[in-house]
Order: structure tokens, then C-alpha cells, then sequence
């Protein structure tokens, strides 16, 4: 539970971070956060409210924008994970997404950069803000004006896993070997942008130019903290289409519920332009602005603020 | 059965027929990618260390274990009594066994005592205990060093976070799974 100071301190870099987009001219937009519709991911589990899901990001209505030509956009909401809690992670959490058209994810990764650095100039900046968080500055422990670092995932494998991307995929223990051996060494020290996933991992990005078996899709770590997911968007309806029925399967397959294809989403996206588009955790960036090691300390309330007998 | 979504720190299973206590817990999930459940876990009987990483389709037995109302009566060092108010027999559990349940514990307390192929491995204590704030330093208004908790120590020597407003003398209530702070009792 937050006190006075926490609560300024986020509320002062929300309005930081809202700032920043607004500058760049960027829309605001807030969309519904409970559908009739959700994007099937299989490893997202959604959280039902009256027959509707809540959403588990904003991905489906931005694009729908998007393709009706509202460019560039971003939003800070709420988004619902089902059974996600830990020390980095809320079933619900505070999320940013923006959208840009004619450009691709290497843009994104570019508005990440300037995004942090505009943070890091700005906090000091206004007497009144460093009085009320007790905080002169933020980002204590990262260089984020420095040079940034950059490397593909197969790079990531090949310097830190004891198993190469190749064999990792194909034994089934990319997610095991990526969050033991390869996140630790990320960002520490500067951000590092982590990129060029296999496709099989990026089931809404497109795919990379020359290199089919490989999507233009990325992380920012920080600190060992992966702080955003971006990739330059899809927008093959066919393929869409036919991936989309793959999550489905798996879903179903996993025991989960009969999802529907999103038909009204694929309709939109064969008007959706070239565009990239990413999502970066609210939270974890307060996690990282502030050096908190846990979630908890970053968030008004978390469930374990409403105690109950039940286990 | 339990599956994996259940495990958190303080959970008893079985594995291969041994009792297990779930000592750390860490829930990840790389982005786009699967929930992991990463357990450091001991083996009840012989103390031995379990390191594992889970996902959420892994099932588990729930531990077979006994349970017995009994009374906590005093500590010597490494070794806690506890006495059956029915028959007055007596036992001691090590402090490695007791875990962090050692940091709510109260002279005269009535807990249980839990058993595996009869003998004594563990005990479980109320969810929810209330004890005496016996340290706490006095709140400065207008700090501005952005702290909103301060460290208080309560009548067991167990020192945690609490709002700036609780005093020494106060009793608070603590959550015995995460050793938080809940709330002030009024007496």
C-alpha cells in the first residue's frame, strides 16, 4: 500500500511520461477495457467479466484506430492477466501502448531511447516534485544517456544459455533458459534492446524482410527487467488469420475456453498501414525509476492489501 | 492435488513420497511467453534442498500429514516445546523446522503440530497473529525523507514495516504467509 510520497511519485511520473507523448503529438485515446472480443494468445490467460473478457492490452481497439487512419495514438490503462502474481508481476497492471504509422520497430526503439532520457532530464526539474517523492532523481543505478545496447536473440543464446536458440526451441525450453540465463545479464548498466525473435514467438509481428524465419519483434530490458515488448504490426489479414486459428488450438488443446476468431479485428487490419506498435509497463518502469525490487512497492493497493482467511 | 499455480512459498507437498515445504518462490514470465514457477523447496524429513522450475500444467500431491492441537511452552536455544493439553505429553521441533513460524510464536500459544509417518516435522499457526509493537521510533511529521513505513520490532524480536502512525505499546495484527503487517488492533 502506498503512502503520501509513493503516491506523488508515481502520479508525477505518469504525468511525465503522459507529457512526453503529448509533445511528440502523440493522441491520447481511451478505449473500453472490457470486449466482446480478445486477440488469442496462448499463453495469455484473460479474465472473464459477464460473458465479456477484460482486456489483457489495448492492442485490439488501438489497431482498429489505427486502421481508420488516427496516427499516432497511446494510451495508459489497466490490463488483466489471469493468474499473474509475483515480484514483477499484478493481474492487473498499468500499461502504456502507442502506434505509429510508416515505420517500423528500429522507430519504436527510438522513442524507448528518447523516452528515458526526457525522464531522467525532466525529474530534477521542478523543486515542488522533488519535495513531495523525497526523490532528487530517478533511473539511480542506469546510464540512460549513454550509448544503448543491442542484440538479437540468437546473439542472447549464443553469449549467456549453455543451449543455443536452435536447440532451445527445438527442446522446448526457450522460456526456462531465457528467464534463467539470458534476462539476468540484461540492461545492467545501460538498456538493452533485445531483438529479432523467432517467428514462432512474435504471432502478430511481421515478419523480418530477407529473413522470413525471424519477426521484427523486440524487448527493452533494464536492469534485468524486461520493461516493453514493441514489433513492427502485421498487417497480412490472410496470415493474421491463420496464426490466430494456431493460438486457438493450442488454447483449446491446453484445456482452455473455445475462443472466437476476432473477425471484426481482421476485417480492420487489411486497412491497417505499415506501423509498429509496443506496450511498456507502467509499473516496471516505476520498479526501475524508483529502485523497488518489488511490484508492491510501486502500486496503490496489491490483493494482499485486502487480507482474507482463504488460502 | 495441487497444481502449479498454487505454489507459494510455505506450501507442503509430496515428491516421491517425501514431505517438501515450498522455502522461496518466484512467479516469472517472459513476455509472449509461458508462466514459470520457480521453487526452492526442503525436504522435511532430511533437510535437503530442492531447487525446480515449474509450469502451470505440473501437478502435485497435496503431503500426507497428521495434525495434533497442541500448546507452544517455552524455547531453549535451538529447540522448541510444545506440550498435548490433553494428555501432557511433550515434544521439541528444531528451529530449522519451525521456519519463519518461530517469529509469531507466544509463550502458552496453541498451534498444531503436524506429522509424517508419526513423527513431528512442522507446525501451522493461525493465518492472522496479534502481538506488541515493544520497539518503534517516533514518527517525525513533515519527513520528508519519502519513506511512508518505518521498522518496528514486536514482542517475538521480529522486526517489520509498518504505516509511520503505529507506536510502541500498540498491538498489530500480521498475515503469518508474508509476515506483514495487516493492520492495529484496539484492545
Amino acid at each position: 500500500m502506498l503512502g503520501l510520497s509513493g503516491l506523488h511519485r508515481r502520479a508525477a511520473l505518469l504525468r511525465l511520461v503522459r507529457r512526453f507523448f503529448e509533445d511528440e503529438g502523440f493522441l491520447e485515446v481511451d478505449t473500453p477495457v472490457r470486449l466482446p472480443l480478445a486477440i488469442p494468445e496462448r499463453h495469455i490467460k484473460l479474465i472473464e467479466a459477464e460473458g465479456q473478457y477484460l482486456q489483457a492490452s489495448p492492442e485490439l481497439c488501438m489497431k482498429r484506430l489505427l486502421a481508420r487512419g488516427c496516427t499516432p495514438i497511446f494510451q495508459i490503462g489497466r490490463c488483466f492477466r489471469k493468474g499473474e502474481r509475483g515480484r514483477r508481476h499484478l493481474e492487473e497492471f498499468t500499461m502504456i501502448e502507442w502506434y505509429r504509422s510508416d515505420c517500423d520497430y528500429r522507430q519504436l526503439m527510438a522513442d524507448c531511447r528518447a523516452l528515458c532520457r526526457y525522464l531522467q532530464r525532466e525529474w530534477p526539474q521542478d523543486p515542488r516534485r522533488v519535495e513531495s517523492t523525497g526523490l532528487r532523481s530517478i533511473f539511480p543505478s542506469i546510464d540512460v544517456h549513454g550509448e544503448w545496447q543491442g542484440m538479437t536473440v540468437a546473439e542472447a543464446f549464443a553469449r549467456y544459455s549453455p543451449r543455443p536458440l536452435s536447440a532451445a526451441l527445438h527442446e522446448d525450453c526457450f522460456d526456462e533458459l531465457l528467464c534463467e540465463y539470458v534476462e539476468p545479464h540484461l540492461g545492467q548498466g545501460c538498456p538493452t534492446f533485445l531483438y529479432d525473435y523467432p517467428r514462432a514467438l512474435a504471432s502478430l509481428s511481421r515478419p523480418k524482410p530477407g529473413d522470413p524465419q525471424l519477426a521484427e519483434r523486440f524487448e527493452l530490458y533494464i536492469g534485468g527487467v524486461e520493461l516493453a515488448n514493441g514489433f513492427s504490426e502485421l498487417n497480412d489479414d490472410v496470415e493474421q488469420r491463420q496464426r490466430f486459428a494456431e493460438e486457438i488450438k493450442a488454447i483449446h488443446a491446453a484445456g482452455g475456453t473455445e475462443m472466437e476468431m476476432p473477425e471484426v479485428f481482421l476485417d480492420d487490419l487489411r486497412h491497417l498501414p505499415e506501423a509498429a506498435g509496443i506496450a511498456l509497463g507502467i509499473d516496471r518502469l516505476a520498479m526501475i525509476a524508483f529502485d523497488a525490487p518489488d511490484i508492491s512497492q510501486v502500486v496503490p493497493f496489491t490483493p494482499e492489501d485486502f487480507p482474507t482467511l482463504s488460502p | 492435488m495441487y497444481s502449479a499455480s498454487d505454489l507459494r512459498k510455505g506450501l507442503k507437498v509430496q515428491i516421491e513420497g517425501s514431505p517438501y515445504i515450498v522455502t522461496e518462490f518466484e512467479f516469472s514470465k517472459p513476455g509472449k511467453g509461458q508462466a514459470l514457477y520457480r521453487c526452492k523447496m526442503r525436504n522435511m524429513i532430511s533437510g535437503n534442498q530442492l531447487v525446480k522450475t515449474y509450469r502451470s500444467n505440473d501437478k502435485f500431491e497435496k503431503a500426507e500429514l497428521d495434525e495434533r492441537k497442541m500448546q507452544f511452552l517455552y524455547n531453549q536455544g535451538e529447540e522448541f516445546h510444545f506440550m498435548d493439553t490433553e494428555n501432557f505429553e511433550q515434544l521439541s521441533l528444531t528451529r530449522e523446522q519451525m521456519g519463519d513460524n518461530v517469529n509469531f510464536l507466544l509463550e502458552n500459544m496453541e498451534v498444531v503440530v503436524l506429522f509424517f509417518s508419526g513423527r513431528p516435522i512442522d507446525i501451522s499457526i493461525p493465518i492472522f497473529v496479534n502481538l506488541l509493537v515493544t520497539r518503534a521510533d517516533p514518527w517525525a511529521k513533515g519527513d520528508t525523507s519519502g519513506n511512508d513505513t518505518k521498522p518496528v520490532t514486536v514482542q517475538t524480536g521480529y522486526v517489520l514495516q509498518v504505516p509511520p502512525f503505529v507506536e510502541e505499546g500498540d498491538k498489530i495484527q500480521i498475515d503469518t504467509r508474508t509476515g506483514e503487517y495487516v493492520t492495529r488492533v484496539k484492545e
